[in-house]
């Protein structure tokens, strides 16, 4: 029988500023949305103050400067190599292993007799080698390990480890009877009132619906949705990557550039570009790679070839986003004093558009952007490209993300390592 | 898959050095030097656990006696389990210092290698949080 397990950082955000400052030991810790905006992240001792998540910050300002809560603006580049590091050591306890989103994982645990000890020496080897607290939920079929590891949160007896096994399958659904039928995995907001109107309203009701039925209503992913809560694993882990797929736009200069300005410029327009295309195929993109380079032929002058990726935290198509990651790569493989002659943009891991699900963490795509998108996409449509187009394209250095309290990047950058005495 | 930024430990090296494949003390290389062997990846020779290893600098010389200065780069590995005589980065009241570890009988300290420095005694109670142990140090002269 096949034996998953979720393993996911708790308040991932907020763990990874806590590694740096041992200082916020047992303290309240939020971290706010790009530009500072909303919550996104709260430590437990900031949950029990009874802050909430995504509330405006405004609104929650005068609670944390009373109780002396630790704010951060969000620090995406070291989320993003803490959750390298995490995933990192995840992997090795497992025979297989999903990254399913920053700081969720999959593995495969087939053949672990001692669940209980095992997924307690895989928390403490994640805690000591990256000192991120981790919670682990354990079950035959994905869906049953997403939902363990919700058990492991909510119920404190549980110390951050579940395994569906440890119950009698008696016992298995009286627990699922006390868990909403919208905390299973895959089951939104709609499909949740929906089943509330067949009665279906815990995971029990729905372990137990009739799996015609459920097809009937909704579609084939419900159904096996169903036969996965009755732990029948229908989802494998996508071990085989899917073929690589990219978009490139990129562009000779006519001239040899050297400014920063001048290469922003093109970078922004490329960035656009290319996010044009994305939304055209109706996809997204995780990854944005910036490449710039001197003119190879010219053996005079001195060369240089620069190239950085750089992942989204949201697979996106907006092009502000993808700008602004575009942008902050060229800043990082810019070097002045060079002519260059090339610049251009890489899209890759490209995946269809509305398929993956959010980072409860992060900070939602705003859906009206996707509406700005398209309407910019018509317009150029119509009445020629670059008739609408971002401020940063074309009128240097747009763009600056408000981020007033944005922790050093202690992993990444050499400039802001942490320092000991 | 997430690539981060110039992340020390895992991505390639910005300089390979090449590596002969004859070893030779003077004189002349032999033709088989014509091509490379290997190349020198001084983060394999400095890195054990690339996911455990963080980078930290040092502000200060109550070190000095172990050779490690002001500004120069320290190599922490928090995977390995602190030993008595070992050199750590601690967290004590909240600030992380680098000194070497003494856990002896009922004694608990961290010990500054400056006399200058005087050492820090870990009383009944007083939790010692140890961050990693320091595994090498980096320095540049230019």
């Amino acid at each position: 029988m096949p034996l998953f397990a979720l393993v996911d950082g708790n308040s991932f955000y907020a763990s990874c500023e806590r590694v740096f400052r041992p200082d916020l030991e047992g303290k309240p810790i939020v971290v706010l949305s790009n530009n500072d905006g909303c919550v996104v992240a709260r430590s437990a001792e900031a949950k029990a103050l009874g802050i909430k998540g995504f509330v405006p910050y405004f609104e929650i300002r005068a609670l944390c400067e009373k109780h002396g809560v630790a704010v951060f603006s969000s620090n995406y580049t070291l989320y993003g190599d803490m959750s390298r590091r995490m995933m990192q050591v995840i992997g090795r306890w497992g025979i297989e292993q999903e990254v399913y989103s920053v700081d969720e994982s999959f593995i495969t645990l087939d053949g672990i007799l001692d669940l209980r000890e095992y997924a307690t020496r895989l928390r403490a080897d994640v805690l000591q080698r990256v000192g991120i607290p981790t919670c682990v939920g354990i079950g035959s079929s994905k869906t049953l390990a997403k939902l363990a590891n919700h058990v492991g949160k909510v119920f404190p007896k549980a110390q951050g480890v579940f395994a569906w096994h440890w119950l009698t399958p008696e016992w298995q659904d009286k627990l699922m009877a006390r868990i909403e039928v919208g905390e299973v995995w895959g089951i939104g907001r709609r499909i949740s009132e929906r089943l509330a109107a067949m009665g279906i309203r815990t995971a029990l009701d729905l372990k137990r619906a009739d799996s015609r039925d459920i097809k009937r209503q909704f579609s084939v992913v419900v159904e096996r949705t169903v036969a996965e809560l009755n732990g029948v694993s229908c989802l494998s882990l996508e071990d085989v990557a899917p073929a690589k797929q990219q978009i490139i736009a990129s562009r000779s200069f006519a001239e040899l550039v050297s400014d920063h300005d001048t290469l922003a410029s093109s970078i922004s327009h490329h960035a656009c570009r290319a996010a044009e295309k994305l939304r055209h195929q109706r996809s997204v993109a995780r990854l944005v790679a910036v490449s710039i380079h001197t003119n190879r032929f010219r053996t005079q002058d001195q060369q240089y070839a620069g190239w950085l990726v750089l992942p989204l935290v949201h697979p996106s198509s907006d092009s502000a986003t993808i700008t602004r990651a575009a942008l902050a790569a060229l800043d990082h493989v810019y070097r002045p004093g060079y002519a260059y002659k090339k610049a251009g943009v890489v899209l890759m891991e490209i995946s269809p558009a509305g398929r993956d699900q959010h980072d409860l963490f992060a900070p939602l795509p705003d859906p009206r952007r996707a509406a700005l998108m398209a309407v910019m996409d018509s317009i150029n449509h119509e009445f020629g490209r670059g008739t609408l187009r971002l401020v940063s394209e074309g009128l240097h250095r747009g763009w600056a993300m408000r981020q007033e309290k944005r922790s050093p990047r202690w992993t990444t950058c050499w400039d802001e390592l942490l320092l000991a005495k | 898959m997430i690539t981060a930024l110039f992340d020390p430990a895992t991505s390639p090296p910005r300089l390979a050095i090449p590596v002969y494949g004859s070893a030779v003390p003077a004189g002349f290389p032999s033709p088989a030097d014509d091509y490379l062997e290997l190349t020198l990846d001084l983060n394999e020779y400095l890195i054990d656990d690339a996911a455990a290893t963080f980078m930290v600098r040092v502000s200060g010389d109550s070190m000095a006696g172990a050779g490690i200065g002001s500004g120069d780069v320290l190599v922490v590995d928090r995977g390995i389990a602190p030993q008595h005589g070992q050199i750590v980065l601690a967290a004590v009241d909240g600030e992380f210092t680098v000194k070497r570890l003494h856990k002896r009988g009922d004694r608990v300290a961290l010990i500054p290698e400056n006399p200058a420095f005087p050492p820090i005694e870990l009383h009944n109670g007083q939790e010692l949080c140890i961050w990693g142990v320091v595994t090498g140090c980096i320095k540049k002269f230019v």
